[in-house]
């Protein structure tokens, strides 16, 4: 049994209230000019953390907090963002749109946040970004959904630290067409996210010389899978998979149940595995399958010390899960974005001198004006290519091979095979 | 696949929905038929099975069958102990009124919701099922001047599939014979028919009440566990379950296990069979304007009887 | 002060009340303050259908959306501007109510409350369904630039809580003249005894559905104006728990009370907001309050008051 839930954040509410009173203390016994460079330096930066605490997003919200309080205590570690600590202000979102932008009103005018991040689920970025915009709140997602670079939002929403579906999946198709099959099948959930996948990927595979021959859509919250399978065609060679949600480890059992020994190639996106232990009971059948992996799980053999730290950090293993519990599997794909996101705050913070919420238009344009991100401790994933005019980032992409019960890298998509033509200039908007 | 064959397989998922979904049912059509109550906790008591089933098979450890078995007598008692304690804690002050008796079991289910989560964590986890063979299915084809057996590809089930379906009938007809021949039968049936003249010939209604809440919630629970291994234990998992057992209930008819038993086959059935037809989501719109429609032109359920 | 008086002193003047709040309230309560006077809105048309006329619909989420998406895709497709897109929002939702009334209303009891839950059910399916228009679950921005009314910007604080008071103060009055009525004294009497009300010759049947669609009214009404005023469309707002939190919100407030419906939303807004702030756990929280509260209130708040104190509330 895992260890029970450390709800906590590092730095509580608390102790940040008795800082800024001791600060804000010492800073009334000094003269005019000392008290005000002295109040600046004690008052810490305040980050507004949006986690999926409770609802459906809550595996994933355990390990973004964890990640982004590793990132946020290397950085107070460092000196913080120019000569100020930094504080994470975390509030539950529940998963929902409604709630996520209710919260998003909490950092901005209760909190008194500098700036908000760390959502994950689409429709949660897309039902809060609208207010961060109005109440001009510089809001950093760690989605990977393609609605930042689509244009739907605003200029104060980025997302600087993880790719998006779009470019994920457009850098698949090579491989899935040159080395598995050129005949598809996808089976994909019946909403927006699966809908991405589908129409994405097909263009991609077809601009290969493949072709889809079918596309299943599953109802969301389906629970059993088996009836949809008969609908695979005989002559499918590659299965696309993308189910996401606690039901995959059935999907997964279910497809092995009716295939039996023999099956096609079978390429999946790791969304559906994040924090499940591969070693799971039905997943053998997952041996020999690809899968996408924004961040590999496993240590390879070719480990960075950029990865070794950021491991260590955050207190995951080589195989990915919990050094305090081996059964405590990570979102490792995705978690590394908080941890990315928050060190371009910083670099965004640094480069536009960034004092306080009046600053909060220079620090989009010094995020705007970011490039080339190389592979570092701050970057871990891999290197980066930042669009300051869609507020999207590109990296690597990694296709992995289930070896012997672990994931094993197989092929690295560079940079070039992951873009697109920009859908949207940003910088043209006004703040 | 061909049309034979598909048609077949939807048939079998189907049949193994509705072995659970009639199980579901069965503890709401108890309670709901007896008390009079909606208990819209109804579907945590099914993720609780599924929970509690995790927890001792993972604590029993060793052979995942002993730890089924011992998963599928111990989860339904203890939550059919947590029931109890809900009915005489809370339901029982309410002097089971229906409007108030809703309101407090949302806020079981957020207090059982949250102390799940708070407890066993937002993960989906499985539990290895006590067996699992895979059995290839054969189908009739004409070939070759005769009729012959032929092994399609796909057409398959699951030894523990089988067994689910299997235990629901136990179990249903062990129900059926508890309410129809053994005396607490008849002190339930007697408390549902008319509650005020039971009490008036000494019959413990309350008590009665309590142990009909709690047996729903055992029922309910036993289906989590007997699904925990084809699905996992997920903290959410209740809600499709509360959606899933209220339809097969109305639809039966109140009062009616037979009603609850045919309904439960007939949306588990037409679930997978519809789907063969049309895309999912479509095939799930019809499903719900079907059970809508039944409802508007049938509003006592296919058996239920003429309301009180 | 005579009855009429003093009902009136109490509703006017929680709207002035709240009109002044406007000025005085710091930033964040401003939102929430908004916030919950749309979804008090949509409590309020709930009341009318639950509270009043004693039904019990589990799918008032269908309206809401019904009138979110109206507005929303009217926008989207079709270009128009705010006050169309509102009224079209209202239009759908009360259509679709009449449709879906003079079906479920062949029903009562629990069959009824199946019946409309399915009918939300379904709707929610079909949002998804046509996804390519409707952008499913993910939903779709409206932009600052499209909810500009008469050249006054919606998206600004000041303006958004005036908005959302003047659909509060509407719904709240509104639903006040209407009980006043004789077809609201209809409803409740429907409410009370059904079968006396059509023995006295009332035709039960047209006056249910009319309770319907004028709920459903409101509630699409709300529905619209908080896409509107939020600046998000999404299916969510059409799930199961959007259909329960209305018929929450009047429990806790004050069934068949004009403004329990608006104490019911505060209440939990805020139970649920303060909590959150303590601990991970609200939810737990808040299910011990509403546990609690059915102990030991069951009449809700504004109910409890009436029962004890304010008989004349209406």
């Amino acid at each position: 049994m895992s260890k029970p839930l450390n709800l906590k954040p590092s730095i509580s509410r608390r102790s940040a209230m008795k800082t800024l009173g001791l600060g804000a203390g010492a800073a009334a016994a000094l003269p005019m000019w000392a008290r005000y460079s002295n109040a600046q330096t004690s008052a810490p930066i305040r980050i507004g953390f949006q986690k999926h605490a409770t609802g459906i997003g809550a595996s994933y919200g355990r390990w973004y907090d964890r990640t982004s309080q590793a990132a946020v205590k290397m950085i107070n570690d460092g000196g913080g963002i120019n000569d100020r600590m930094v504080e994470l202000v975390t509030e539950d979102d529940g998963t929902d749109p409604k709630r996520g932008a209710e919260v998003v009103e909490k950092f901005a005018t209760q909190h008194n946040c500098d700036v908000g991040f760390g959502t994950l689920f689409s429709h949660v970025v897309i039902g809060s970004a609208p207010r961060a915009g109005e109440l001009k709140l510089p809001y950093f997602v760690v989605s990977e959904g393609h609605h930042v670079a689509s244009g739907m939002l605003n200029r104060y929403t980025l997302q600087p630290g993880i790719t998006d579906v779009k470019s994920q999946v457009q850098a698949m198709a090579p491989f899935v067409g040159d080395t598995l099959g050129k005949k598809v099948t996808m089976i994909f959930p019946d909403f927006a996210f699966g809908h991405d996948h589908r129409d994405f990927f097909s263009k991609a595979i077809e601009a290969q010389g493949g072709e889809v021959v079918a596309k299943i859509a599953v109802p969301p919250a389906e629970t059993s899978f088996t009836k949809y399978f008969p609908k695979i065609p005989r002559d499918t060679e590659v299965i696309y998979h993308v189910m996401v949600g606690p039901a995959v480890l059935t999907f997964v059992k279910e497809l092995g149940e009716f295939f039996g020994p023999s099956r096609p190639e079978i390429f999946g996106f790791i969304d559906s595995l994040e924090a499940v232990d591969l070693a799971s009971p039905g997943l053998e059948y997952l041996e020999g399958t690809y899968f996408w992996e924004g961040n590999p799980r496993y240590a390879q053999p070719d480990q960075t010390s950029y990865d070794k730290y950021f491991r260590a950090a955050v207190g995951v293993d080589d195989n990915g899960a919990s050094v305090n519990d081996p059964k405590d599997v990570s979102t490792y794909a995705h978690m590394f974005g908080c941890w990315e996101t928050l060190h371009v705050i910083k670099a965004g913070m640094e480069a536009s001198g960034y004092a306080g919420p009046q600053d909060r238009s220079k620090l989009i344009e010094a995020v705007e004006a970011m490039t080339s991100m190389p592979e570092s401790n701050e970057h871990p994933q891999g290197e980066k290519l930042f669009n300051g005019k869609t507020h999207q980032v590109f990296g690597k992409q990694y296709i992995s091979k289930v070896t012997n019960g672990k994931l094993i890298r197989a092929h690295t998509a560079s940079i070039e095979d992951t873009l697109y033509p920009d859908e949207v200039d940003y910088t043209s908007q006004g703040f | 696949m061909e049309f034979g064959p598909y048609l077949m397989l939807a048939t079998l998922e189907g049949a193994v929905l509705a072995a659970v979904l009639a199980l579901m049912a069965s503890g709401l059509s108890l309670v709901f038929g007896v008390m009079r109550v909606v208990n819209i906790a109804h579907g945590e008591f099914y993720m609780l099975g599924a929970v509690f089933a995790w927890w001792i098979t993972s604590a029993i450890g060793g052979d995942p069958a002993l730890a089924f078995i011992a998963a599928l007598v111990i989860a339904p008692v203890a939550v059919g102990a947590v029931a109890v304690a809900a009915d005489m804690v809370i339901i029982k002050r309410l002097n089971y009124d229906p409007e108030r008796t809703i309101v407090a079991t949302i806020g079981l289910l957020y207090i059982i919701q949250q102390l799940t989560l708070m407890t066993y964590g937002a993960d989906a986890r499985p539990v290895v099922a006590p067996f699992n063979t895979r059995l290839a299915l054969p189908w009739i084809e004409w070939s070759g001047g005769g009729l012959q057996l032929y092994w399609p590809w796909g057409l398959s089930v699951t030894s523990y599939k089988l067994f689910v379906m299997a235990a629901a009938v136990v179990v249903l007809t062990g129900l059926y014979l508890m309410m129809t021949r053994s005396r607490i039968g008849l002190l339930m049936r007697a408390a549902q028919l008319d509650s005020e003249t039971a009490l008036a010939f000494g019959i413990p209604v309350e008590r009665i009440y309590a142990i009909v809440f709690g047996l729903g919630g055992a029922l309910v629970a036993l289906a989590g566990v007997l699904i925990v291994p084809i699905q996992q234990a997920h903290y959410l998992m209740g809600g499709d379950a509360l959606l899933l057992s209220f339809i097969v209930v109305i639809i039966g008819g109140l009062g009616s296990l037979g009603g609850t038993v045919v309904a439960a086959l007939l949306i588990g059935l037409s679930d997978g069979i519809i789907s063969v037809f049309f895309s999912p989501t479509l095939a799930k719109i019809i499903a719900t304007l079907l059970v809508a429609l039944v409802l508007v032109f049938r509003p006592q359920g296919l058996f239920g009887g003429k309301s009180r | 002060m005579n009855e009429t008086g003093k009902i009136i002193t109490l509703h006017v003047g929680l709207i002035a009340l709240l009109f002044a709040m406007n000025f005085i309230l710091p930033a964040y309560h401003h939102g929430n303050i908004a916030r919950v006077m749309v979804l008090a809105s949509y409590a309020i048309g709930y009341n009318i259908l639950f509270g009043y006329t004693g039904l019990l619909s589990l799918g008032h989420a269908l309206f809401f959306a019904a009138g979110m998406y109206g507005m929303g895709l009217a926008i989207r497709f079709l270009g128009a501007s705010p006050v169309p897109a509102l009224l079209a929002g209202i239009a759908v939702g009360a259509l679709l109510s009449a449709a879906v009334g003079a079906l479920a209303l062949r029903t009562t009891g629990v069959a009824f409350m199946i019946v409309t839950l399915m009918f939300a059910q379904a709707g929610y399916l079909t949002i998804l369904l046509f996804g390519e228009w409707t952008r499913g679950d993910e939903g779709f921005v409206i932009q600052q630039a499209e909810r500009i009314l008469w050249g006054i910007d919606l998206s600004d604080a000041n303006n958004r809580y005036l908005a959302a008071l003047l659909l509060f103060g509407c719904c709240l009055l509104l639903s006040l003249w209407l009980i006043r009525l004789p077809v609201g004294r209809v409803f409740v009497a429907i409410r009370e005894n059904e079968e006396r009300a059509k023995l006295l010759g009332y035709d039960v049947v047209r006056y249910k559905l009319a309770a319907v669609v004028v709920s459903a009214s409101f509630a699409a009404a709300a529905g619209a104006s908080y896409g509107l005023l939020f600046g998000y469309v999404g299916a969510t707002f059409a799930t199961v728990q959007y259909s329960i939190f209305p018929l929450l919100w009047v429990l806790l407030g004050g069934t068949g009370t004009i403004i329990g419906p608006f104490i019911g939303a505060v209440f939990m807004f805020y139970l649920i907001d303060l909590s959150s702030g303590v601990t991970n756990a609200y939810m737990l929280i808040a299910g011990i309050v509403l546990v609690l509260l059915t102990l030991f209130a069951p009449q809700g708040i504004m109910g409890e008051l009436r029962r004890r104190v304010w008989a004349w509330l209406p």
